[in-house]
């Protein structure tokens, strides 16, 4: 029947094993499916602004009512320190890439359940899923960011040297994204009522990290202890790097840093471990 | 390894069941890891011992060779762990023991449509779906055209598909899948959505991609199709392997452990539509030449001889007897009335029961109902639309007549005669000039 055979010598063979073991991290893999990962982002924001009315405005919308509301609450009637930031300037610049984070969090939690239908069917580098989750989010935020940056020129705050720093900074947060989408998007698929808990994780997250405040709010002695939370370090360092002022980076960024690497490795060992049963239990 | 493609070596396959309509809480877990902080890492294990009805095997003890360039059809019931042993073929999850080799890309078609989105136009989905098969952009760039050409969806590439019609989904999505080409495809009863155009179009498609010297693990509930696509055969049942051989065996020993109409059937029970005058009734029908395997089989060729009992319960003076057949979904393409060859009946009250030959009326592979009636002066007397299940089978000779290329559901052996006209082809001439 076969006409002419493909020459077997050079496939590699696949080896189907049952699961075992803690070191199932396979980064070549993950290589091989870049592109996949690609249109999975692509079909995310496809998804997302067709058929919509608002559209790309909505990205810009949901930080700057935000903005206004800790404002005016925060800034103006509670009165909080802002290191001489405009109000607006001080929160927006927080809100930015928190907003990021907590969209690329919930997206993250719910893709391996919402893509159920692939999963089942399909084999892929389940990693793929988690990470395009996180990347779609970047659009959003670059859209935000334009929308900042015109702000900067309205209130005539000049940053300085220190933006040059910035894209370390957004790439902690994809990072710390990352991470903690991992362990999430690993446990939603398994434990289903960890998407309902996520919500209101991420309202007391952003408590604990310097969005509606300054982090210099926090007694020095303390402050090791606040950086144990990798967005506290990335907040405040966005706000500086933004603004040119408020806290440079210092220990807690150390602290910060360290948690932040601790998390995505952690979370990457956990969601490459749990993989294999994702498929049974979706 | 020489060539083989596939070796699995004692796969096994456990699920859980019973508790996994209700989703395990992390509540749950939390409270029992506050005891024991290691068991939360590990993944789900059962705590109850070996043999407790919380767990099955789909698959158990499986091993298998397959060679390159093989068509392996795997047949079972529903539920013998067919789909299962795709899926771990194709990595989408992990065996729960023992191991299988394979070496080559795998394509697995196990669903029609996978990754389709509605939202989207049928160009986005093409490439979306082409991605999560397996496809790198450049591959789907350029069989783009080709693509759409089979799927006939030209016009309508840039709409989106929510208003694509079903069978304009399904054509697209199974487009994709076929021209994956992969070195190993897994299919798995894709043939069981579409039309019979549509079906026959799988399957051409698929015997053009095993044509080329790929391997091809097909599985599905049509013998017919099974038979004529497929060398060896691999039969499962209740997850453990039934048989293993060539594939007319391996349907033969299926249809025959699996067969599910009875010999003869009891046409008394199924309810009558009211407008039927009701002065005769349809009591069992028989197929008297039913071929080796399968009661309600045939193989291609055959005649078909049915026996049919009924009652007449008043006299009537023109009556008559009617057989039809029909495709799977609803066409008739066969009729054939009594009357036609013994005229009209004069009938007293009484038990009958008639015999009809329909000689060799070349139905393709596949499965058919009939319909059976009892008509007098009056009208209508009884009526069953599609009440039996007829299947004919392929065999050696619809194999080599290669009958499955033919679409129609019915083939004819004309006569052909060839006669040399000229020299030279001229135009205009007929042979009355």
């Amino acid at each position: 029947m076969a006409q002419a055979p493909i020459p077997l010598a050079n496939i590699p063979v696949i080896d189907i094993t049952p699961p075992r073991g803690w070191f199932n991290l396979n980064f070549r893999e993950l290589w091989q499916f870049r592109e996949l990962a690609y249109f999975f982002v692509w079909r995310d924001i496809k998804i997302r602004y067709k058929q919509t009315a608002i559209g790309a405005a909505w990205a810009v919308l949901q930080p700057l009512l935000t903005m206004l509301v800790f404002s005016l609450f925060f800034g103006r009637l509670a009165k909080m320190p802002s290191g001489g930031v405009p109000y607006p300037i001080f929160y927006f610049s927080a809100l930015l890439p928190w907003m990021y984070f907590s969209g690329a969090l919930q997206n993250a939690t719910n893709v391996v359940v919402g893509q159920q239908h692939v999963i089942t069917k399909v084999y892929f580098a389940r990693l793929v899923l988690p990470l395009s989750a996180v990347v779609s989010g970047l659009l959003d935020f670059a859209i935000g960011f334009v929308v900042f940056l015109g702000m900067m020129v309205f209130y005539g705050v000049h940053p300085g040297k220190a933006i040059l720093t910035f894209p370390a900074f957004l790439f902690l947060a994809f990072a710390t994204a990352l991470g903690a989408g991992l362990w999430l998007s690993a446990l939603n698929a398994i434990y289903r009522d960890v998407r309902y808990a996520v919500p209101f994780l991420i309202q007391f997250w952003m408590f604990a990290s310097p969005v509606a405040y300054p982090s210099s709010l926090v007694p020095e002695k303390w402050r090791w202890l606040y950086g144990l939370n990798p967005m506290a370090g990335v907040i405040e360092g966005f706000r500086w790097a933004l603004t040119g002022k408020g806290q440079p980076p210092s220990a807690m960024l150390a602290v910060s840093g360290g948690a932040l690497v601790l998390v995505l490795i952690g979370g990457m060992f956990f969601f490459s471990k749990m993989e294999d049963t994702f498929a049974d239990v979706v | 390894m020489s060539d083989i493609v596939i070796r699995a070596e004692k796969l096994g396959k456990r699920y859980r069941i019973g508790e996994r309509e209700r989703y395990v809480a992390l509540r749950d877990v939390l409270a029992r890891a506050a005891s024991a902080p290691v068991r939360l890492f590990q993944a789900r294990k059962p705590a109850s011992p070996n043999g407790d009805p919380t767990h099955i095997w789909a698959l158990k003890d499986v091993s298998f060779e397959i060679r390159q360039g093989e068509v392996v059809g795997v047949v079972g019931r529903n539920g013998s762990g067919k789909t299962t042993l795709l899926k771990v073929l194709a990595r989408v999850t992990r065996p729960t023991e023992g191991r299988a080799q394979v070496r080559g890309r795998v394509g697995s078609l196990l669903e029609v449509g996978t990754g389709f989105h509605s939202e989207l136009t049928g160009r986005e989905n093409v490439f979306l779906s082409g991605a999560i098969l397996g496809m790198t952009k450049a591959e789907i760039r350029r069989k783009f055209d080709e693509m759409v050409a089979f799927a006939e969806v030209e016009k309508f590439i840039d709409t989106p598909l929510k208003h694509y019609s079903t069978g304009m989904q399904m054509r697209l999505a199974f487009s994709v899948a076929a021209h994956l080409e992969p070195e190993i495809l897994l299919v798995d009863e894709v043939l069981a959505v579409g039309d019979m155009q549509f079906q026959k179009k799988c399957l051409g498609k698929m015997r053009e991609v095993s044509s080329e010297g790929r391997t091809v693990i097909f599985v599905s509930h049509n013998m017919g199709a099974v038979i004529g696509l497929c060398e060896r055969g691999i039969m499962l049942n209740a997850g453990r392997i039934a048989h293993v051989g060539s594939v007319s065996e391996v349907v033969a020993k299926y249809l025959q452990l699996h067969a599910e109409q009875e010999e003869t059937v009891p046409l008394d029970a199924p309810p009558r539509a009211s407008w039927l005058k009701g002065g005769a009734r349809l009591v069992w029908a028989k197929l008297q030449n039913r071929g080796k395997v399968g009661r309600w089989s045939l193989p291609f060729g055959a005649s078909i001889e049915l026996s049919v009992g009924f009652e007449v319960l008043r006299q009537f003076d023109r009556f008559e007897m009617g057989v039809s057949i029909f495709t799977p979904l609803g066409f008739e393409i066969m009729s054939s009335l009594s009357f036609h060859d013994v005229g009209y009946l004069s009938l007293p009250p009484g038990q009958y029961a008639f015999e009809v030959e329909l000689p060799q009326p070349g139905l393709t592979p596949g499965s058919y109902n009939l319909s059976l009636g009892l008509k007098s002066e009056r009208g209508l007397e009884d009526l069953l639309p599609e009440i039996v299940n007829l299947e004919v089978a392929a065999s050696d000779e619809s194999a080599a007549l290669n009958v499955h290329h033919i679409l129609a559901a019915i083939v004819l052996k004309g006569r052909y005669q060839l006669q040399r006209l000229g020299a030279v082809p001229c135009r205009g001439r007929t042979p009355s000039d």
